[in-house]
């Protein structure tokens, strides 16, 4: 019975991954027009940047700026409704005026961030935002559940650029941590230096004339294809994980009552059927928590990694477009293995702490029906005549 | 195969016998209107106890059996023996079957769980104290060929039709034993609940296995992701065959599953058997005497001390044809008077003694009966709580798997 192939009538389990029936919309990424400053020797900064497993075991000597997102506050105008989070900052870097800071910003003012950080930083990956709208199945845009998942995702992202060598020291970035009203820097246009730059770089690829594709980027290419699909293959078996995880745990809730309630007409057995009824209850907790733990760790890595697979497609589109000098040929290179370097280990984390959980659940419901045994005067080992689980 | 459970089975020779059904066969023959059919014959051993003792190992006598064969002898008990709680058959069709399970008389699983029922029924019927000593019984255990026309020669399917025709007046009983009305209550509820805690457990275990075998689609997708990785390729492979393992552990694990329901379902037909019996024994006793013969036979008693009172005084109190023609007809002489008194009185005092008697008989069945329930309520309290305790056990064992799983799964992640 037990075997590594799976049997053609198990085919309503096994998903057809091929099959697009999400119809989630991310936001796109706005146009991006010139060039940016002159990163200061990215390379150099690439050198000094350290690999970390899990932003909050990060130590604090190794990072200066710290970003919280939270608070979420509904705002009500004659217009329109939106929510207010409160993005709170401390730091120790010398180009901040104060150490703390805390301003107040709405989801819109974290796509001019990031649209503003792509604009000026073309050739890097700049970690997704959580998506304008989810189409399929969402009613209520201010639910709890949707505010919070957002929530933290704008908290990934800004934790994402703190960390970024490069993309931390944006002047657009310290605007948007600092300045009480943004107002004013929306309405700028490209500044002078984007300007500049466009001028450098047409001059440049006149000078260079047509550059054939250095063989990485190919490979970058085929890559963020192949993982988009996969990716995005893993979130969708993990959603349907959890579909059928809530399924179980609605037929465990019914379930338990049928022994609590034969047990009301019986003398002796009661006692043993309110026993097994009590074991169920509290693997159904423990069910519930799983499904919570599942809902918020591993499918938010998951779905970061979709939308950045969606968005270095894109950016791979830009890169073809413009012809770039070989400064930011080596900047993309060093981000790309830093990009890669943070994938692994944001969902190696992430699936670690899958695997954790689901060997405490396991140990949880044991205990529970352990102890049962226990209350019966049966010995947990003895009852199979020494025979033992694998 | 051999039993570990032995029951004590009285012949003549008061020699106990160890039984067991060992396997089972297909065969094919010809039913009563000569179609050919496909059948299962199950193989039932028996050895005498006291040999197994003394260290002997005689080989067992057999024979083999069908499971029509089976009801027949219980139907033959249940008549014979109305006063005895009998225990139950496994199920003739497969019921409270979760989706993935055949519901097919013919599959092995099936005739498999059929045969450890049958063995269950066999064994409960040797250890009873009274079925136990059942000379049918025991021609059922030795004589292959033959019994048939044996247990269809004790008549005792003229005595099922009386029984039946005895339960068809019971409308007319107005004291129904109290005793039994409850326990049959308590029946009833034992029925309804176990059949809606196995429809529970059926549906909670067609969620599980989709719970598990969804996550075989992990052990597809990442190894398909691997051959995209280089440095995550191998954690990744790894771990989805970890995840293979942890989707296909499910199918044992219902399986086993399984022989818990089967139990819950033992007692699902106990309770109706219970149900039947004491709606029997309320209502009905021994099939050559009915509570309602015996009512009638009390009835008969009281309108002849009627009637004799009424000759005795003359008073007319309740409306009698006999009074009436007495009315119309006028009085009968004093002697035809004195004589229908002195049969009355005759009549009286044998249905005094009648009366008396068939109380007695009575009594003494419906404390028979009422002994055969309180043997069955404290086997089913004990039996019972056994499968529930194997029910954590099993539970305990799936848990203790899923930890190993997981464990490994995570040391594959680590190496991501």
């Amino acid at each position: 019975m037990s075997g590594q192939t799976v049997p053609a009538d198990f085919s309503g389990h096994m998903l057809d991954l091929d099959e697009d029936d999400d119809l989630e919309v991310f936001s796109k990424n706005p146009s991006l027009a010139g060039g940016g400053p002159m990163p200061n020797s990215p390379s150099s900064m690439v050198n000094q940047y350290r690999l970390e497993e899990e932003e909050e075991q990060q130590e604090a000597n190794a990072r200066d700026l710290f970003i919280t997102v939270d608070d979420p506050e509904s705002h009500v105008t004659a217009v329109e409704t939106f929510v207010m989070y409160r993005v709170a900052t401390k730091t120790t870097r010398s180009q901040f005026d104060s150490s703390e800071y805390e301003v107040h910003r709405r989801y819109q003012d974290f796509l001019w961030l990031r649209s503003k950080l792509e604009e000026n930083h073309p050739t890097l990956i700049v970690h997704p935002l959580p998506e304008k709208f989810v189409m399929k199945g969402m009613v209520e845009r201010f639910n709890n559940d949707f505010i919070e998942t957002r929530r933290r995702a704008l908290q990934r992202f800004l934790s994402k650029v703190s960390l970024h060598p490069v993309l931390s020291h944006s002047h657009h970035l310290e605007v948007f941590l600092t300045a009480q009203d943004l107002l004013p820097y929306k309405k700028q246009g490209p500044g002078f230096l984007s300007r500049l730059g466009e001028t450098v770089r047409a001059v440049a690829s006149s000078v260079r004339g047509l550059k054939s594709r250095p063989e990485e980027f190919s490979l970058m290419k085929e890559y963020v294809e192949d993982f988009s699909i996969k990716i995005s293959s893993v979130d969708k078996v993990t959603q349907r994980i959890i579909k059928e995880q809530r399924e179980y745990l609605d037929e465990l809730k019914q379930y338990n009552p049928t022994y609590a309630q034969w047990a009301e007409s019986e003398g002796e057995l009661a006692e043993p059927l309110n026993g097994v009824a009590s074991c169920v209850e509290r693997c159904s907790k423990e069910t519930d928590e799983q499904i919570q733990h599942l809902s918020s760790v591993l499918v938010p890595a998951l779905h970061d990694y979709v939308l950045c697979a969606e968005t270095l497609k894109l950016q791979d589109e830009v890169d073809s477009l413009a012809d770039r000098v070989e400064l930011a040929n080596n900047a993309l290179k060093g981000d790309w293995t830093r990009w890669q370097d943070g994938m692994r280990a944001d969902l190696k984390s992430a699936f670690l702490s899958t695997a954790e959980k689901n060997v405490e659940y396991y140990e949880q419901c044991l205990a529970v029906w352990e102890s049962f045994l226990l209350s019966q005067r049966v010995e947990p080992g003895e009852q199979r005549d020494g025979e033992d689980a694998s | 195969m051999l039993c570990d459970v032995t029951a004590p089975v009285a012949d003549e020779a008061s020699a106990l016998m160890e039984i067991c059904v060992a396997e089972a066969e297909k065969r094919n023959g010809r039913n009563t209107v000569n179609m050919q059919e496909t059948f299962t014959v199950y193989l039932v051993e028996t050895r005498p106890m006291d040999a197994v003792a003394e260290g002997r190992n005689p080989a067992p006598d057999s024979l083999w059996r069908r499971y029509s064969e089976f009801e027949l002898l219980r139907n033959y008990l249940l008549v014979t023996y109305p006063y005895i709680v009998v225990p139950p058959l496994p199920e003739k069709r497969a019921e409270f079957v979760w989706h993935k399970l055949s519901a097919d008389n013919m599959d092995p699983d099936f005739v498999e769980r059929r045969r450890i029922g049958l063995e269950n029924f066999l064994l409960r019927v040797a250890s009873h104290p009274v079925l136990s000593n059942d000379k049918i019984l025991h021609h059922f255990l030795t004589e292959e060929h033959g019994w048939k026309e044996v247990v269809y020669e004790t008549g005792f399917q003229a005595k099922a039709d009386s029984r039946l025709r005895a339960l068809s007046a019971t409308f007319r009983v107005r004291n129904p034993d109290k005793r039994f009305m409850e326990m049959k209550h308590y029946s009833d509820e034992l029925q309804s609940h176990t059949s809606q805690l196995l429809r529970a457990r059926v549906r909670v275990a067609d969620r599980l296995y989709g719970v598990y075998k969804v996550h075989g689609n992990y052990g597809r997708v990442f190894s398909e992701w691997s051959a995209v990785e280089k440095e995550m390729g191998d954690g990744l492979q790894s771990a989805g065959h970890h995840m293979d393992a942890f989707a296909a552990s499910i199918d044992d694990i219902l399986e086993e599953e399984e022989h818990y329901a089967d139990q819950l379902k033992e007692y699902l037909f106990y309770a109706e058997a219970l149900s039947a019996f004491c709606f029997g024994r309320a209502v009905c006793r021994k099939h050559e005497l009915t509570q309602f013969e015996l009512e009638m036979a009390s009835q008969d008693l009281v309108s002849k001390k009627q009637q004799h009172e009424e000759i005795a005084t003359g008073i007319v109190r309740t409306f009698s044809f006999k009074g009436m023609t007495n009315k119309l007809f006028g009085q009968e002489a004093p002697e035809q008077r004195e004589a229908r008194l002195k049969l009355l009185e005759e009549l009286i005092a044998e249905g005094e003694e009648t009366v008396k008697e068939k109380t007695v008989e009575c009594e003494e069945h419906v404390d028979r009966a009422w002994v055969d329930m309180q043997r069955f309520k404290e086997q089913k309290d004990k039996d019972l709580r056994e499968a529930l305790i194997n029910y954590a056990v099993m539970q305990i064992s799936m848990c203790k798997k899923g930890t190993q799983m997981w464990s490994n799964a995570k040391d594959c992640f680590l190496k991501m």
